[in-house]
């Protein structure tokens, strides 16, 4: 079902303890700072948090982090020149890492929302990353055995959605978002805008409204698509 | 195979500009290709319209164009090491699978990456130390050592402790196993291959020279 919702603390108000919480983003492009805030406020805690980064600076996910709110980071690149909350409490024993190749991220989740239950990959093959892991040789390759990646929540910022729910985004800040609104079971889109029904050409539509459950509109500063 | 003299020789080593303008002089009309982070994004200075070369960047988009300045900074609009850029006209977007996809489906002609270690089948290093207190990213680079048809290493030839880091068998956690096809560096151009590491070309120093520098049989070709 789809929900229009009036502010971002609402739309975040049923994440429980425990989730499996997709964050869209790579790097600030596409990062729905403002959902991050409200899920900060709301309280819940013990999250297992997919992003392709674990945070950086002090803002968004970084605080999720250092606040202690998030058990296990399920990322392809944590270590970055301003991770050091995720630095601090990886050091210290207080999150969990599972470090993934960042296609496998990808495919991983775009698998859990396609009802995939796994796929072989030559990426990782014959690294540390493959081990433990269920191999074979596929067409004189070494293939590794990758399962999908499934979550409670998505929280992703696109740039309009129209009445049904259809999303466009604008340039990178695509990124993780229509994989993330597919593979979660209930997702949380903060918009720039709201168009009517009928004013996005269907050809141009990028996540079809079926995947979104929530939309929350919110005046994101920091970018230029007011002016684009 | 003591005096190489088919081999192209230059007075000195190669500075990393120079390098980036030998790489990107290698590069076949028409490519597809993807810039790692670091030295080998100089490589695009140097890339000529004539060439017509579609730089890919892995967060998503084909037809990247300069780095972005002044007004054309717009925070949605960034590359792989998350460093604003501009778009070139026929530039398309697209999400991270699918981005992903254009390398692990064999798509992307050529990445340019940099390196610790080489070994001498093409095994490649260069996301980990391995030291036990470093925190481990590995983003796009096993992705990329995999999918592409042709992968280029760009590094010094040597540590800064004048250790070969072209090797017999890497030392460091491997990215990829047998992915790489050339190795750039400031003393000379390798071919790895199946059968085995050709010197294509040496810079300030002769082919003897970089013999007793890489601690394995090298082959020398024009």
């Amino acid at each position: 079902m789809l929900n229009f919702i009036d502010t971002v603390g609402e739309a975040v108000a049923g994440i429980k303890d425990g989730s499996t919480v997709m964050i869209g983003g790579f790097g600030n492009a596409g990062q729905p700072f403002e959902l991050i805030d409200a899920l900060m406020d709301c309280g819940a805690k013990d999250l297992t948090v997919v992003n392709n980064n674990a945070g950086q600076g002090d803002q968004g996910l970084a605080l999720l982090i250092k606040e202690g709110r998030v058990r296990k980071m399920i990322c392809s690149f944590p270590r970055q020149s301003d991770s050091w909350h995720f630095d601090a409490k990886f050091h210290a024993g207080e999150i969990e890492l599972e470090l993934v190749p960042q296609g496998n991220l990808a495919e991983r989740i775009r698998a859990a929302g396609a009802g995939i239950g796994g796929f072989f990959t030559p990426t990782g093959y014959g690294t540390t990353l493959a081990e433990g892991k269920e191999t074979r040789i596929i067409d004189g390759r070494g293939q590794v055995f990758e399962t999908p990646i499934h979550a409670d929540v998505a929280l992703i910022k696109a740039l309009k959605a129209d009445g049904n729910g259809n999303l466009v985004y604008r340039k990178t800040a695509r990124n993780f978002g229509p994989i993330m609104a597919a593979a979660a079971k209930h997702t949380i889109v903060q918009v720039s805008e709201i168009v009517p029904t009928g004013s996005l050409d269907p050809e141009n539509v990028v996540t079809p409204g079926i995947y979104v459950n929530s939309v929350v509109r919110v005046d994101s500063a920091g970018t230029k698509e007011k002016v684009a | 195979m003591s005096t190489q003299t088919s081999l192209k020789t230059s007075e000195k080593p190669l500075g990393r500009d120079e390098l980036a303008q030998l790489v990107a002089r290698d590069i076949v009309p028409g490519s597809f290709v993807n810039l790692g982070i670091g030295q080998p994004t100089l490589v695009s200075n140097y890339l000529t319209e004539e060439q017509n070369i579609t730089l890919h960047t892995e967060n998503g988009m084909l037809g990247m164009g300069p780095a972005a300045e002044g007004d054309e900074i717009d925070g949605d609009l960034i590359n792989a090491g998350k460093i604003p850029v501009t778009e070139l006209p026929g530039a398309s977007y697209f999400h991270h699978a699918d981005s992903f996809a254009i390398m692990r489906g064999g798509h992307l002609d050529i990445c340019v990456l940099g390196a610790f270690q080489v070994s001498a089948t093409g095994d490649l290093a260069n996301w980990h130390t391995g030291a036990p207190d470093a925190i481990p990213a590995v983003g796009g680079a096993m992705d990329l050592a995999t999918g592409a048809k042709d992968v280029f290493v760009m590094m010094t030839l040597l540590t800064r402790e004048g250790v070969s880091k072209l090797v017999e068998q890497c030392t460091y956690p491997l990215t990829g196993v047998g992915c790489v096809t050339r190795v750039y560096t400031d003393k000379a151009v390798f071919l790895t291959g199946p059968d085995g590491v050709t010197v294509r070309e040496t810079f300030g120093c002769t082919f003897d020279e970089i013999q007793e520098l890489v601690p394995l049989p090298l082959k020398a070709g024009a």
